[in-house]
Parts: structure tokens; C-alpha cells; sequence
């Protein structure tokens, strides 16, 4: 025991040392090597620079030119990927939003027009009748209405239908791949991996390649949207079918299932709850991606936005984010009912007729609207004149706003700036690289060991050797900068919605709201007012990142075990103390996690930061999109990904020793 | 209004049917790609009406500007209307060289790429619009950060421009901050607008925003090829860069495939010509006035049609 102590207390000297050290050599380091003739400590020479891009590129060349299986070659494979999925698609895009045509390009004629608008507003709103409550379908109702009322009704019918193929894909492609995953540990580790690189990897990085590999249009968007939205179904299904009871799988066998029977019969079905939180997580990562994906070629909402802020229109560009939220909101809600209705499942027998009636009605439905349709022309589209714009309001606002308030904002700005982020710019750019190394080796082996150590070394490596460590640098601080003021923000409301349900009320339905909002909708906003430049990047990079850090610390605050609140009171604790010595120590690993997250969505951020000019990895992606670079766009969206798996396996491993010390399961 | 639509559809459609769908080559469609801007939507779907016209079946792709070279290149795309001579000449020169993606000729319209400033800055800094007056004004110019710089708002780095270089070759008391997109660009002018806030930035033509704001572009000494390859031409002798941005047509592009299977519609995107101030004039129409693009060029097509008649022939 007593030896445990002074360890712990000789760890903390070391690493206040070590913090010590590294101040200085952020402030002296420069000019002290320059003086020793080692500014290559500073700057990685250039021409050391390992041209992994170029190598990347000409692979991906020889594989769209000249790869070959013998009867077919890579391309063909592809082609044919992609004809599987844009099958169904225009299927449901035809049925829904197009119509059916006969012919091809402008001289097709139309055949059969999309199901109206009142059809589909009906068919939802029952859906959601019987999949839950009144509330719901009160909630459907007006949000396909305002679909409607505001003009978006086409555009959110190519967007559903994208999401509507993308999320069975998604489910089908990671629930297989889960399945494969707990079948075999040899499987798990090489898929795991890949599935980190996934989720961290910035989009525009594999944008290039994907469009090259499977043709223009709205194919690649697909596939792009399900390479985002599936390594959380892998991971949840996983996770369901490894925490299943091993008595159930054993009665099973008892039974005499064979593997297949025992997969489908009895494993999958007690996984059920966790692989619909997956389906969920699909659906909403698919919202995310919409603006992404409308760059290359996806149209919808996605489009919309980036048009509308294209030409300035403010308005028009709210009025599509929000038409996504309220999407998202309406299939999060519902699917969350999916995850829930367990019990409901025994009873569909009984409920047989019940459930036949909604199905003759929307058929009915469908149909008298379809013939109405051809006669009135309200019935098959929402009449323009009837349309509603917030446009003006918007754009009035922010006028107000700049002209009126643009001084003090200035100022403000001006501060945060000089005292807050150009000291921590200075300082990770000026650490030189071995010691920055260094150190995260260090950090690596004290919480995970050599494992964890090898790994830190080996990816902050690649990033050195590729040349872009500057850059790195300037992700690391702007990124850094972000959450730290993401927190500050963050677990403060957190404790407040973690003590107050209608705080916690109000705080869930802005994250929620922040989080499918696509963040070009006020990245806009936010440069009228505070210019092109880091800050602008910082402020985009808080809003969109906040989310996690107030809904981590809201739980955390809100799971500490009662009896130890109970205990706490029957010792005389007060609120504050209560809060302070009791609820926050022992949310701290959950707080970390929360953290964890921060970090992980400030670094997908930083990519559309690049759109307002930031200089850092993000903006390396960009360019390399724009100039069609493979192998460049690959590399620097490797490099992010690396920074984040660092901090995400560091933090972890901190959090897990936090735990152990306080000796939770 | 859409009972005239239609009614010009079927006319249209009969029209294909009698005469002249046997005319052309072939009736599959010919895929025109669009990109992101107002601009080349309208090129784009005039020339789409102008093909119409003469029976060829069109498809409207999605594209993205640069990544659309793949495409061409494999004949999955068939014409890419508008490829800037300042920002696609790399693209340009990097695929046309095999003969798979050609080069059909300029559209008629010149890109104008320059620093740009609002009237009202004139009469803070009235030696403009002549460059030699930049360094005077540089504090007019400037911000809390960039004081007593002057601030320019460059175009996103992709667009490269060696602005930086300009700087420095011209020795100008300048910081040059790079936008990450057009649309941060604009909206940076747009604020400073409402504000009449001084501003000096990167502005691009034919674009709404010269014609929606008042201003004027800075005259540098005039572009050559000497000016940016040979250090010792121009005003200072030891550095390239030291003059204006070049400005040049807007070329079309075409997937070789467009030649080879409808000769008849390579001639008449060869033919066609547009110029910068109908453009301008239409682009507004689109952008400020609401107006929908459909309509603007339905117009454009009724009152030139003899223009377009000869294209076809």
C-alpha cells in the first residue's frame, strides 16, 4: 500500500517535470537547436519525405486500368456494385419523388407519376400511430407538413429515398460482417481495424476513389453514405451477440439446432435489442453524411443547402437544414420505437385485422390519390402559391446583427484570439517533433503499456514521414482549442441537465438539433460575422462538437449509484457537497468518454472548416478533392485518422485506469 | 403556366417523333455535366435546349468540376460546358494529350479573375483603382489582426492565383487571407457590404456579385507568360509574379466518344457562343431576382433563336 502511494506520488513529479520540460522546449526549442545546428528537429527536412501518395495514386490507377481476375476485371466488379444498388434506388426514387419514364434522358415519357404528397403525409402519420402513440403521429404529421408547406416536398423524397437504400445496406453489410466478427476471432481483429479507420477517417478523403471506382452520380453517394453510416451496426450487433447468456445458446444446442439454426433461431434473435440500436445509429449517420454526398452528385436537401448558401440565401439554406432535422428527428423517433416494441412482436397474431385496416387504407389512399393526381394538380404537387418562406426573416437578422453588434463581436473575438488560441498555436507549433514524439510514447506506455506505446510511435511516425507535421500541428491546436472551450461549455450544462430534468429536457433537443443540423448552415452565418479565419473554424468546430460533452456528463451525473447518494446524505452532506465530493468524482470516467467524443467529432469537423479557409490537415483533404488527388486525400485522411485513434486509445486507456483506481466494474 | 408547359412538351415531343428523330446519329443520351455554380447551369442547359432542338436525347449529371475528367476520359460523361482557362488549365493539360478528352473551343466568354473593391473605398483611397495606390491605403484596408497590413481576401488555395507571390514581388504592405470556398467569400463581401466596411478581396467574372455590388477590380500591370515564368521582366527585376492575374476563355470540353457517335451535336457545341455580359445580365436574373432558371433560359432561347438556329444548322 504505502509502496503504491509513492509511486503514484514519483509518477506525478515525473510528469510535472515532463510538463515542465516540454514548455520549455516549446518556448526555447527553436532557438536553442537553430544554435546547435539541429533545425531539423524543428522542421522534418523535405527531403526525407516518403512519397506514399504518389505510390497510392499509381495503385489506384493500375487497379481501375488494368486490374484483372481473368474473366473479369476490377472495374467491371465494381460497375456491377454499383448497378446492385442504384436498381432499387431509382426504384423507390421513382416511386416516391420522379415518377416512372419509359426512354432514356429528355425524351423519356412519363408512365406512372410519384405517389402524392397527401398519400405519403397520410401513410407516415399512421405508421407512426401504430408504431406508437398519438404524440408521435401528431409529431409526423407536422413535420411532413412542413415538408410541404415550405417548399422542400421533392427534395426530402430524393433524400428519404437515398436514406431509404442506404440504411438496409448499411444493416445487411455490418450485421454480416458482425456475424463473421463473433464467429471468428481472427476475423474480428483484421475487420476491427479497418472499422476504426472508418469511423475516423474524414469523408472527403475516400470521396475520390469512390467516385473513380463506381461512376458518377448518385451510386457513389450511396456508397459513400453506407461506408460512414456502417461500423457502428458492426460494432453493436457484435457486441449483442458476445454479451448474449451463454445458458441460451446452451439450451439451443440442447435442442438440437445445427449452426444455422442456432444463428437464426436463437443467437440473433437475443441480439435483437442491441442490433436495433444499431439500425438507429445507420439512420443517423446517414443524415449526416446528406450534405457530403450532395457534393457528388446525391441531390436532395443536401443540394439544397449548398446552393441556397451558395448564392447567400441564408433563409433557403435554414429552411433545408431544418427539413433534414425534422427528417432525422421523425426516423430517429421511430426507429427508437422499433428498438423498444420487443414485446410487441408475440402479439401480432392478435392484432391481425387491426393491422390489415391502416394497410387497406393507405392502399385506398395511394390510389385515389394517384387518380385525383391526374385531374388536380394540388393533389400531385403542393400548390406553389400556398408555399411559406422564413427566407427574409433569416437574412434580416443576421443584417441586424451585423450591422448592429459587429463592433462588440469584433472585440471579443479580437480577445479570445490573442490571449486564448495564438499562445496554444505557439506552443504545438514550436514543440519540436522528437520530444512531441516522445512524449506520447511515454503517455502511451504509462497507461497502456507497450502496446499502446508502439502504436502512438508507429502512427505519429507515418504522419512525420509523409511531411505533413506542421499541419498536423495545426490540427492538433485548433482541435485542442475547440474542446477545451467545448468543455468549458459543455460539462458545466451537462451538471445543470444531469440535476434538473427540464434543464436536461431542453438541453437534449439543442444537442440533437446542433448534431443533424448540417454544419454548413451556419458555418455561412458565422463568417458573415466574424470573417474568414481560425476563430470562425473554432466557433463551427464548438457548436458541432458540443453535443457529446453535455450528453456524457448529463448521464454520468445522473447514473451514480443511489445507494452511494444515499450514503452521502446519511453523512450530512449539503447539495454542493454532494455535487462536488459525490456525483463529479464519481462521473469523472464517463466525463472522460464524453471528452473522448468531443474530440472525435471536433476532428471530423475540422474538414468542413477547411471550407472557411483553415491551414491544416483538413484543408489538405480539400485540396487533394478538388484536384481529384487520390493518394494525397488518402494520406492526410489517414494522418487525421491517426490523431484521432491516438487520443481516442489514450483517453481510453486513462479512463479505464481511473476507473480501476476507483474501483468501479 | 405548367398548362403551357406541357402543351410545349407534347408539341416538342410530336415534333421528335415526325421529324427528327431519324436526323440524328443516335438516340441515346448525350450527358452534359453541372456543376455547382448558377453560371454554368445556364450554359449547360442552354446548350441542352439547343441539342433538344435538334433531336438529340440529353441527360444532366451531376459533377464535380475536376473529378469530372474521369469520367469524360471513360466516355461515362460527354460534354463538360465550362472549364475555366484560369482554374482548369493544370486538368486541361493533364488529359487532353491522348485524344480521349478534347478541347472543343471557348465558349466566347473571358474569366475575369482580380482583386475587387466597393466603390465606397474610393473615396478613402481615391488613387485606386491603380495598384501603385494599394501601399498608401494598406491601413484603410486593414483589420485588428492584420493592422497596419492591409487585409486581401484571397480565393480558396485550389484556385492558386500567387497571390502570395504578388505580394511579395510588387512589395506590397499586404496579408493575403485565404477563403476556403466561394461561398465564404461572398458572404465575407455581403457583411462588409451591409456595413460598408472596407474590404479588398478576390472576386471572379462572370459572377453575380459584380453586378450586385459596386466596385471595381485593381489594374496591375497587365498579365504576359514572361511575367510569371522570367524573374527579370516587369517592375521588380528579381521576382516573377509582378503584374495582374491572366485572364482567358472559358473553354468547352468533350469526351472524344461525343465525336465519334454524334458528330452532328460535337458541331454544334463547337458552334456555340455566348458572351460575358449576357451571362452577367442572366446570371443575375437567376441568383438576385429570384426568377427560376427555367424560365431565363426558355427567354434567352425565344429571342435568340436565329443565333441558335446556326449552330444547329
Amino acid at each position: 500500500m504505502k509502496n503504491q502511494i509513492l509511486s503514484f506520488r514519483n509518477y506525478k513529479n515525473i510528469s510535472l517535470l515532463l510538463l515542465a520540460i516540454t514548455i520549455l522546449a516549446s518556448i526555447y526549442g527553436k532557438t536553442v537547436l537553430k544554435n546547435l545546428d539541429l533545425s531539423w528537429a524543428i522542421k522534418y527536412p523535405k527531403k526525407l519525405v516518403f512519397p506514399f501518395k504518389s505510390h497510392i495514386s499509381s495503385f489506384m490507377k493500375w487497379l481501375i486500368e488494368s486490374a484483372n481476375f481473368g474473366l473479369f476485371t476490377f472495374n467491371d466488379l465494381t460497375r456491377a456494385i454499383s448497378w446492385t444498388i442504384e436498381l432499387p434506388y431509382d426504384f423507390v426514387l421513382s416511386l416516391i419523388a420522379k415518377g416512372f419514364f419509359q426512354g432514356q434522358g429528355s425524351q423519356a415519357i412519363l408512365l406512372l407519376s410519384p405517389i402524392s404528397w397527401i398519400a405519403i403525409v397520410c401513410l407516415m402519420t399512421i405508421l407512426a400511430l401504430k408504431l406508437k402513440d398519438k404524440g408521435l403521429a401528431i409529431l409526423t404529421f407536422f413535420s411532413f407538413s412542413y415538408l410541404a408547406v415550405f417548399g422542400q416536398w421533392e427534395s426530402s423524397m430524393v433524400t428519404i429515398a437515398s436514406i431509404f437504400i442506404a440504411v438496409p445496406f448499411g444493416v445487411l453489410i455490418g450485421l454480416s460482417a458482425g456475424i463473421l466478427c463473433y464467429k471468428s476471432v481472427r476475423a474480428y481483429k483484421i475487420i476491427n481495424p479497418i472499422l476504426n479507420l472508418m469511423q475516423t477517417m474524414p469523408v472527403f478523403a475516400y470521396l475520390v476513389p469512390v467516385l473513380v471506382l463506381f461512376g458518377f452520380g448518385p451510386v457513389s453517394a450511396l456508397i459513400a453514405t453506407i461506408i460512414y453510416a456502417l461500423p457502428p451496426m458492426v460494432h453493436t450487433s457484435h457486441l449483442g451477440l458476445k454479451s448474449i447468456n451463454p445458458s441460451t445458446i446452451e439450451a439451443g444446442l440442447m435442442c438440437g439446432c445445427n449452426n444455422r439454426q442456432l444463428l437464426w433461431r436463437v443467437e440473433i434473435p437475443s441480439a435483437l435489442s442491441s442490433i436495433k440500436v444499431g439500425i438507429n445509429q445507420v439512420i443517423m449517420l446517414s443524415f449526416n453524411m446528406v450534405i457530403i454526398a450532395s457534393m457528388i452528385g446525391a441531390g436532395g436537401l443536401g443540394y439544397d443547402v449548398l446552393t441556397s448558401l451558395r448564392k447567400l440565401d441564408i433563409g433557403g439554406g435554414v429552411e433545408a437544414g431544418l427539413a433534414i432535422v425534422i427528417l432525422a428527428i421523425v426516423l430517429d423517433r421511430m426507429s427508437n420505437v422499433f428498438i423498444g416494441s420487443q414485446k410487441k412482436y408475440e402479439k401480432k397474431d392478435s392484432n391481425f385485422f387491426y393491422k390489415n385496416i391502416h394497410l387497406i387504407i393507405v392502399i385506398i389512399l395511394i390510389f385515389i390519390t394517384y387518380l385525383a393526381g391526374n385531374f388536380f394538380d394540388i393533389i400531385k404537387n403542393y400548390p406553389e402559391n400556398l408555399m411559406i418562406s422564413t427566407s427574409g426573416f433569416w437574412e434580416q437578422s443576421i443584417k441586424h446583427i451585423n450591422i448592429n453588434y459587429y463592433d462588440q463581436l469584433e472585440i471579443t473575438k479580437y480577445f479570445i484570439l490573442k490571449y486564448f488560441m495564438l499562445p496554444i498555436k505557439k506552443f504545438f507549433l514550436s514543440i519540436p517533433w522528437p520530444w512531441f514524439i516522445f512524449i506520447f510514447t511515454l503517455l502511451g506506455w504509462y497507461y497502456g503499456k507497450f502496446k499502446l506505446a508502439f502504436l502512438n510511435l508507429s502512427l505519429l511516425l507515418f504522419i512525420l514521414i509523409n511531411g505533413l507535421w506542421m499541419k498536423a500541428m495545426v490540427t492538433i491546436y485548433l482541435c485542442g482549442a475547440s474542446v477545451i472551450l467545448a468543455c468549458l461549455i459543455g460539462i458545466p450544462l451537462g451538471i445543470w441537465g444531469g440535476l434538473n430534468s427540464r434543464a436536461n429536457k431542453i438541453l437534449l433537443s439543442i444537442t440533437d438539433t446542433l448534431q443533424t443540423l448540417p454544419s454548413f448552415v451556419y458555418l455561412i452565418p458565422v463568417v458573415m460575422l466574424f470573417r474568414v479565419g481560425d476563430f470562425t473554424a473554432m466557433l463551427a468546430v464548438i457548436l458541432y462538437s458540443l453535443a457529446p460533452a453535455v450528453k456524457y456528463t448529463i448521464h454520468g451525473i445522473k447514473n451514480v449509484n443511489p445507494e452511494v447518494i444515499d450514503a452521502g446524505i446519511a453523512n450530512g452532506c449539503n447539495k454542493r457537497q454532494l455535487l462536488f465530493n459525490i456525483r463529479l468524482p464519481l462521473a469523472i470516467p464517463e466525463i472522460l468518454l464524453g471528452i473522448n467524443q468531443t474530440i472525435m467529432l471536433a476532428l471530423s469537423m475540422l474538414v468542413i472548416t477547411a471550407l472557411v479557409g483553415t491551414r491544416e490537415l483538413g484543408q489538405e483533404v480539400y485540396i487533394a478533392l478538388t484536384k481529384a488527388d487520390i493518394g494525397r486525400g488518402l494520406v492526410a485522411g489517414l494522418c487525421v485518422a491517426f490523431i484521432a485513434i491516438i487520443a481516442d486509445s489514450t483517453i481510453k486507456s486513462a479512463s479505464k485506469k481511473l476507473k480501476d483506481k476507483y474501483g468501479f466494474k | 403556366m405548367t398548362i403551357i408547359k406541357k402543351l410545349v412538351a407534347l408539341l416538342s415531343l410530336s415534333f421528335f417523333l415526325t421529324s427528327n428523330s431519324s436526323a440524328v446519329e443516335s438516340q441515346d443520351p448525350i450527358k452534359l455535366t453541372l456543376h455547382d455554380w448558377t453560371g454554368q447551369h445556364i450554359t449547360t442547359n442552354i446548350m441542352a435546349e439547343v441539342l433538344k432542338e435538334a433531336g438529340y436525347n440529353i441527360e444532366l449529371i451531376q459533377a464535380d468540376y475536376i473529378a469530372q475528367f474521369a469520367g469524360l476520359q471513360t466516355g461515362d460523361l460527354h460534354v463538360a460546358m465550362e472549364m475555366w482557362e484560369t482554374t482548369g488549365r493544370d486538368a486541361i493539360d493533364e488529359y487532353t494529350p491522348d485524344g480521349r478528352v478534347v478541347n472543343v473551343g471557348s465558349t466566347g466568354m473571358d474569366a475575369i479573375e482580380e482583386w475587387w473593391y466597393p466603390s465606397y473605398m474610393k473615396e478613402e483611397c481615391p488613387g485606386l483603382p491603380n495598384w501603385e495606390a494599394l501601399n498608401e491605403c494598406a491601413e484603410a484596408f486593414s483589420t485588428m489582426e492584420t493592422a497596419p497590413m492591409g487585409r486581401y481576401l484571397g480565393g480558396p488555395v485550389t484556385w492558386g492565383g500567387f497571390d502570395d507571390e504578388r505580394v511579395e514581388a510588387l512589395n506590397l504592405d499586404w496579408e493575403v487571407v485565404h477563403a476556403g470556398t466561394d461561398a465564404a467569400l461572398f458572404a465575407e463581401l455581403e457583411a462588409a457590404y451591409q456595413r460598408q466596411d472596407p474590404i479588398m478581396l478576390w472576386v471572379y467574372a462572370p459572377h453575380w456579385a459584380p453586378s450586385k455590388y459596386e466596385g471595381e477590380f485593381v489594374d496591375f500591370p497587365a498579365y504576359t507568360t514572361e511575367c510569371y515564368t522570367d524573374p527579370s521582366w516587369g517592375i521588380n527585376p528579381n521576382s516573377a509574379y509582378d503584374c495582374g492575374k491572366p485572364r482567358g476563355p472559358i473553354w468547352k470540353i468533350a469526351s472524344s466518344k461525343l465525336k465519334e457517335k454524334w458528330p452532328g451535336a460535337y458541331d454544334a457545341v463547337e458552334a456555340f457562343n455566348i458572351n460575358n455580359d449576357e451571362m452577367g445580365q442572366m446570371v443575375a436574373e437567376v441568383d438576385l431576382d429570384g426568377r427560376s432558371l427555367e424560365d431565363v433560359v426558355a427567354d434567352w432561347m425565344s429571342s435568340n433563336s436565329s443565333r441558335w438556329q446556326t449552330w444547329i444548322k
